[in-house]
This record gives C-alpha cells, sequence and structure tokens, in this order.
C-alpha cells in the first residue's frame, strides 16, 4: 500500500502509462518544468524528456488539434487543460474533430486522446476557474466521459483512459486533488465505464461523481444520525452510464437523488432522472429529485458556498424525498 | 531549454528607447517627444503610485484578503506610457494585469481589487472610464477590441481602441483572428503586447520564433518595439500609433519590451522555472528608477519631491487597504443578479426556491 494524494495518484498513473507504452505523450500549457499549475504533471518531464511531455504554445485549440495529428501517427497523447474555463477555446476540436473523426474513417481511425480537465469550484478562484462543464460533452457523440472523484480510481482511471481507443474527456475534481488514500499500485481498477457503490444503504441512493461523491459520503454519514441509510453511488462513468448499477440501486432503495455542481438545468441529472424513472417506475416512491448549482454564471468566489451543492442541500432533498 | 539563460537582458535590436536604463536621453529618428518637467514629475509619480497600490494589493493577498492578485511590477512604464498616450474618448481593453493602465484612466484602484477578492467579477461599467472589464481568458478581448474600433470606424468617432495581451496570449487563435480582421477593416485599434518574457512558465520562445513585433507585417500593418521600461518611449510610440489609427491609418502592433518582475500570480513559484540572476539582471533597468535618475540629473527634482511622493503613496496604499476591507461580502441573492437583461422564469424560479431555503435555516439566510 502507498499512500498518495489524488493528484500524486495521477501523477503516478500517467508515469506507468508512459513506462508501459512509449507512445504515450502528456501535452499542454506549463506542464514540464512546473509540472503543471496543479503539479499533476510533476517530474515527468524530467524522467521522459521534452519529446514525451510536451510544453505547448498557450492555444488550447491547438493543443487538442495537434494531439489529433499525434494519434494518427499511433501516439497516444494525454492533453492538460490548465483550467475547465478554458476547454472552450478547444471545443472546436474536441466537438467537431475529435469526437466525429474516427466514424467518418469508417473506424478505420483511431484517436485515443485524454482531455484532462480539472474541473469543479470550493478553491475560492477568480472567474473561469471554477466550471463543470461536462454536460457540453456527455452531449457530444463519439466522447466517452469520465469524472474521478478519489486517488484509488485517479490512479487505475487515468491508466485506463489512456489505453482506451476512444477519446476521453477526462474531469479531476480540483478542489480533491489533495485528498489522501491507501493505493494499492498493483490492484486493477474497476473497468471505465462501471459505476461503483460507494457505500451501501436502504433508504435513498444518492448519485454523484467527481468531487460530489465526498460530499454525499458525509450527507449518508450525517443521515446515520436521523436513522436514515443512504446509499451512494459513484457513476465515474459519465458517457455511457452504467445504468445496471443504478438500477439495481434504486430498485432496492425506491427512492434517488442526483447531485452535481453543474446547473440542474439540462445537467446530467436529467439525463439519470429520466433514466431512472423509465426504468424503475414501479419501484419508486418518489420523483427522482436533483441537486446541483444554479443555473447562473458561477457566482464570485465569496458566494461559491451559497452556490455549491453541500450537505445540507442534500439532506433537504433527501427529506423531500421521504415527504412524498 | 532556453530558459536555463537569463532571457532579454541584452536589448534586442530594433528597440526604441528615449531614457536609458542610466536615466540619460536619447534621440530616435521616427519617435520623438516634449515633456515639460511637470509631465515628467507626473509620469514618475503615476509610476510610484500604481507600484505602491500593486505591492499593497500583494500583501492584502498574502493575509488573505484577496483570493489571488496578478502584479504589474516591473510592467509599470509600459502601462503608464501606454495609458497616458490614450485621449480620454479612446477606449481601452485589459487583462488581467493593467492596474495601471486602469489608473490613468481614473478607475478607483479599489474597484479592481473585487474580482481578485471574490466579491464580483469585474464590478463597473466599462463606458464610465471607457476602460473595459478585466479579460481572464487569454486573448478574447483583442477581438471584442477590434469589433469596437469598428463600431468606432463606422460611427465616423474621433477615436482609437487599445488592447493590451501578453506574448503568451499572441499565440491563441483568437489574437491571430484579432490581426486579420484589423487589418483587412483597416479598423483604428492598436495592439500593445507587453513581452514580459513569460507566460506563467513558458518563456517567449515558445510562443513565437521571430521578434513578435514583427508578426505584424506578415498580417499587412506596422510593428513596433519599445521599450517597456522606458516611460517616454511607450508614451511616445503609443500616441503615435494612436493618431494613426485615429486618422484612419489603421492598426499597429506595438510590442513593449519588459520583464515580469514578480510571480505570474500570486498562486506562482517562479523559482521552479526561472534563475533568479535574470530578475537580477532586469532590475537595473527598473522603469521607476531610470526616470529618478533622470529628475535628479537634470535638477527637475529634489529630494523633497521624492519624499513627498513616497508619502502620497503610503497614504494610498493605507487608503486602498482600508476601503478593501471595508469591501462588504455580496449577498446570496446577488448569483441571480443581472445573469438577464430582461424578466426570466427560471432565474425567478430559482431565486424564490433558494431564498426560501435558505430562511429556513435559523439567521434567516445567513449561514
Ligand atoms: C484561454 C486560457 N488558457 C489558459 C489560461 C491560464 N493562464 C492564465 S495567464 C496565462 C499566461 C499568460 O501569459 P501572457 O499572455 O504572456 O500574459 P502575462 O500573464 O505574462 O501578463 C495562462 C496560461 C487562461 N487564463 N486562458
Ligand atoms: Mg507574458
Amino acid at each position: 500500500m502507498t499512500t498518495l494524494t489524488l493528484g500524486k495518484a495521477l501523477n503516478e498513473g500517467m508515469r506507468r502509462a508512459m513506462e508501459s507504452d512509449p507512445k504515450v505523450l502528456v501535452m499542454g500549457e506549463d506542464v514540464g518544468k512546473l509540472g503543471g499549475v496543479f503539479r499533476v504533471t510533476d517530474g515527468l518531464q524530467k524522467d521522459f524528456g521534452e519529446d514525451r511531455v510536451i510544453d505547448t504554445p498557450l492555444a488550447e485549440s491547438g493543443i487538442i488539434g495537434t494531439a489529433i495529428g499525434l494519434a494518427m501517427r499511433g501516439y497516444r497523447p494525454i492533453c492538460e487543460i490548465q483550467f475547465d474555463g478554458f476547454v472552450f477555446p478547444a471545443a472546436d476540436q474536441i466537438i467537431t474533430q475529435l469526437a466525429k473523426m474516427p466514424l467518418r474513417s469508417l473506424g478505420a481511425l483511431k484517436l485515443p486522446v485524454v482531455v484532462r480537465i480539472p474541473c469543479g469550484g470550493g478553491i475560492g478562484a477568480v472567474e473561469h476557474h471554477s466550471e463543470s462543464p461536462e454536460a457540453y460533452f456527455t452531449h457530444t457523440g463519439g466522447l466517452r466521459v469520465v469524472a474521478c472523484s478519489n486517488p484509488v480510481d485517479a490512479y487505475t482511471m487515468i491508466q485506463d483512459a489512456v489505453r482506451s481507443d476512444d477519446p476521453i474527456i477526462f474531469f479531476e475534481p480540483k478542489r480533491r486533488y489533495w485528498d489522501k488514500a491507501d493505493i494499492d499500485l498493483a490492484a486493477p481498477g474497476l473497468p471505465l465505464d462501471r459505476a461503483r457503490v460507494v457505500r451501501p444503504g436502504r433508504d435513498v441512493t444518492l448519485v454523484a461523481y467527481g468531487p460530489m461523491v465526498k460530499t454525499c459520503l458525509e450527507a449518508a454519514a450525517a443521515a446515520e444520525d436521523d436513522g436514515r441509510d443512504l446509499e451512494v453511488v459513484d457513476l465515474r462513468s459519465l458517457n455511457p452510464l452504467d445504468m445496471g448499477v443504478l438500477e439495481e440501486s434504486v430498485r432496492r432503495t425506491g427512492r434517488c437523488v442526483v447531485v452535481h455542481e453543474a446547473p440542474i438545468f439540462t445537467g446530467l441529472g436529467a439525463e439519470v432522472a429520466a433514466r431512472v424513472s423509465e426504468r424503475c417506475f414501479y419501484h419508486l416512491e418518489s420523483p427522482v429529485l436533483r441537486v446541483g448549482g444554479f443555473s447562473t454564471p458561477y457566482p464570485p468566489s465569496r458566494l461559491e458556498e451559497y452556490y455549491l451543492p453541500d450537505l445540507d442541500r442534500v439532506l433537504e432533498a433527501v427529506d423531500r424525498a421521504f415527504a412524498y | 531549454m532556453t530558459s536555463d539563460v537569463p532571457r532579454g537582458v541584452d536589448a534586442p535590436p530594433d528597440l526604441v528607447q528615449l531614457l536609458t536604463p542610466e536615466g540619460e536621453r536619447v534621440e530616435h529618428p521616427d519617435y520623438d517627444i516634449e515633456l515639460t518637467t511637470e509631465e515628467v514629475r507626473s509620469l514618475y509619480r503615476d509610476l510610484v503610485l500604481v507600484r505602491r497600490v500593486d505591492l499593497e494589493a500583494v500583501a492584502l493577498q498574502r493575509q488573505g484578503e484577496l483570493g489571488l492578485w496578478a502584479s504589474l511590477l516591473g510592467q509599470e512604464a509600459a502601462q503608464i506610457g501606454s495609458g497616458r498616450a490614450l485621449a480620454a474618448t479612446d477606449m481601452a481593453f485589459p487583462t488581467y494585469r493593467e492596474h495601471g493602465v486602469a489608473w490613468c484612466r481614473d478607475v478607483d484602484p479599489v474597484k479592481l481589487l473585487g474580482m481578485f477578492r471574490g466579491v464580483n467579477h469585474g464590478g463597473w461599467d466599462p463606458a464610465d472610464h471607457n476602460f473595459h472589464l478585466y479579460t481572464i481568458v487569454i486573448g478574447s478581448q483583442t477581438l471584442h477590441a477590434v469589433g469596437y474600433a469598428m463600431g468606432v470606424q463606422r460611427d465616423g468617432a474621433d477615436a482609437a481602441t487599445i488592447v493590451y495581451f501578453g506574448d503568451g496570449a499572441s499565440a491563441q487563435g483568437d489574437v491571430n483572428e484579432a490581426f486579420i480582421w484589423a487589418s483587412v477593416f483597416n479598423a483604428p485599434v492598436v495592439f500593445f503586447c507587453q513581452n514580459n518574457q513569460w507566460a506563467i512558465s513558458q518563456p517567449m520562445e515558445r510562443q513565437t520564433k521571430i521578434p513578435l513585433y514583427r508578426r505584424a507585417s506578415g498580417f499587412g500593418f506596422p510593428g513596433v518595439r519599445v521599450d517597456g521600461n522606458d516611460v517616454f518611449a511607450c508614451l511616445a510610440v503609443t500616441r503615435k500609433a494612436l493618431r494613426n489609427a485615429r486618422e484612419g491609418q489603421g492598426p499597429t502592433l506595438i510590442e513593449a519590451y519588459t520583464y515580469r518582475m514578480g510571480a505570474h500570480t500570486t498562486s506562482d513559484d517562479p523559482t521552479r522555472y526561472r534563475l533568479a540572476d535574470e530578475l537580477e539582471a532586469w532590475k537595473l533597468k527598473d522603469p521607476i528608477e531610470r526616470v529618478k535618475a533622470y529628475l535628479f540629473k537634470n535638477q527637475l527634482a529634489d529630494q523633497e519631491f521624492f519624499d513627498k511622493i513616497d508619502e502620497e503613496a503610503d497614504a494610498l496604499g493605507k487608503d486602498v487597504r482600508a476601503r478593501c476591507l471595508a469591501m462588504p461580502d455580496p449577498k446570496p441573492e446577488a448569483i441571480f443578479q443581472h445573469v438577464y437583461a430582461e424578466p426570466h422564469a427560471l432565474m425567478d424560479e430559482e431565486r424564490e426556491q433558494y431564498l426560501t431555503y435558505l430562511a429556513g435555516f435559523e439567521g434567516g439566510g445567513e449561514r
């Protein structure tokens, strides 16, 4: 067992991926000497050289566009987008090219590009540094979208993402970068497209991913005092959704609350709610409820504790689920 | 990589300079400037005061009063020189570091702190001082400036637009598109690039193989490289470019060759990627010291003058601090304000729901 933070676990995962396949590259702004603004790529350039760990010019469209070309030559680029809010200059390359090129080649072309995006709020940052843009990408056919929530998953998920022949948008919960866990570096992880029950419970299924998994676990611990037994499901994969785990869980509990930082309106929670309602209709004691951000731009940091779903907001939704 | 050698320390070729680091006036065939003693003293005052505001902001961040600060240390002359070249009717588009330009536009320095303190995302009306909001997304504002200039052009107004950006930004698609738009529409815009040698950890060479000012010729308009630590030269060069823009001669790219003497922001640790020697070498080119030397040598100011400005700077620093601390935190309902100009059902619904939810807590909303 090794104790690693989530950031270090990603670093270790990328290191292993680079060791086992010389075609794996890391590229992005300030990823080399600086090791990235969150130090997630720390030391990689020193150990693998400037040809494999590429400090790019300051241009996100360029990062993804050239990663596509490198992938066509058999490379497997891991691209770092410095902050969530800066993925948008790259959105054109991701949505119009990366997502669609393999299909246009009738499957001949594979684009194993991983786009790492630190996401979410809670670190007191200025504008554009606290976004949750996952729904833009889950809405784009051709992209797999995943989000890690803890160091153990981060370590295996990044390696699995690099091994996948599909383009993957890989969300990292930036406020959890410093969370620590014991990791068995030799243990295989759960497949990338699988959800996990991280806390079994009988009364309500809380569905979350990325930064909100920890919040839901805290809410579940607090609910124990009220005699409520909450189950927490970590989606891990946002597209596709692992409906098997969700259905099994909600059929047992009869109640479901989806939690994310992104705005509720047309967010991923809407998709989860619709699917769970369709598939578990006769098992539901209450409508599927959603807890999330407001349909406003992310507020200035002195208001983020109001904006971000917290334990109280989750428990309030649980109360509402019981009130039906 | 080239970041292992101190960069930019030897003056590059083609540099427009009117005041040497030692405070000697020099001539330039294309640019000259007549400044009265009062004007030079006033520029000196600007330089000292903005540096003081900046230092205070860094201190406020260190004490947890600001979430972040992007220091202008070392870039005072580029900002004051170009900022003082602007006419009242000219419009300026800043990045997030143009505190000196804001000063020249009479924006209250405390207003600049709001975004960094996290009480708002900008907090002023761009029309109040013809100074646009800070832009964090690198390069975006260059296109806004060109569009604004196209508006000025269509209105037949006697005004120019200036847009600030960095060496790093020069790599962005938006910036290159802005060059093309400005060029083909002959927009009355001045592109003011502060080449401070670094984009966070990336040296200028990672963004360009040719001197930045020479990019302009490929786009079809003039480019000039000015000593960004020379306030006289920055003033003269920007004045001329603005005048050309107003007179219908189209855009100019100015590359102000300068140095980011501090960290990228208060979150950054430059010891990880650059040499201390480099900073030491650039300190000898300090933008304020050379004006002071010039004033002294030519007996245009005495010790009393300098002391008085230092006193004024200290008072300003104290005032900025006091008013920063007094800045109220926004109320939660501010999350829903100004999102739309027209009534919006979803906004109303979410606001009502949330305020009702907050009211359910003891203390009626303040958590
Ligand atoms: C589109 C975008 N990508 C990345 C960033 C993160 N970032 C903030 S400042 C910066 C470097 C900017 O360098 P430069 O343009 O030279 O301006 P300077 O900070 O040196 O004034 C980067 C990469 C950003 N703000 N926007
Ligand atoms: Mg720079």
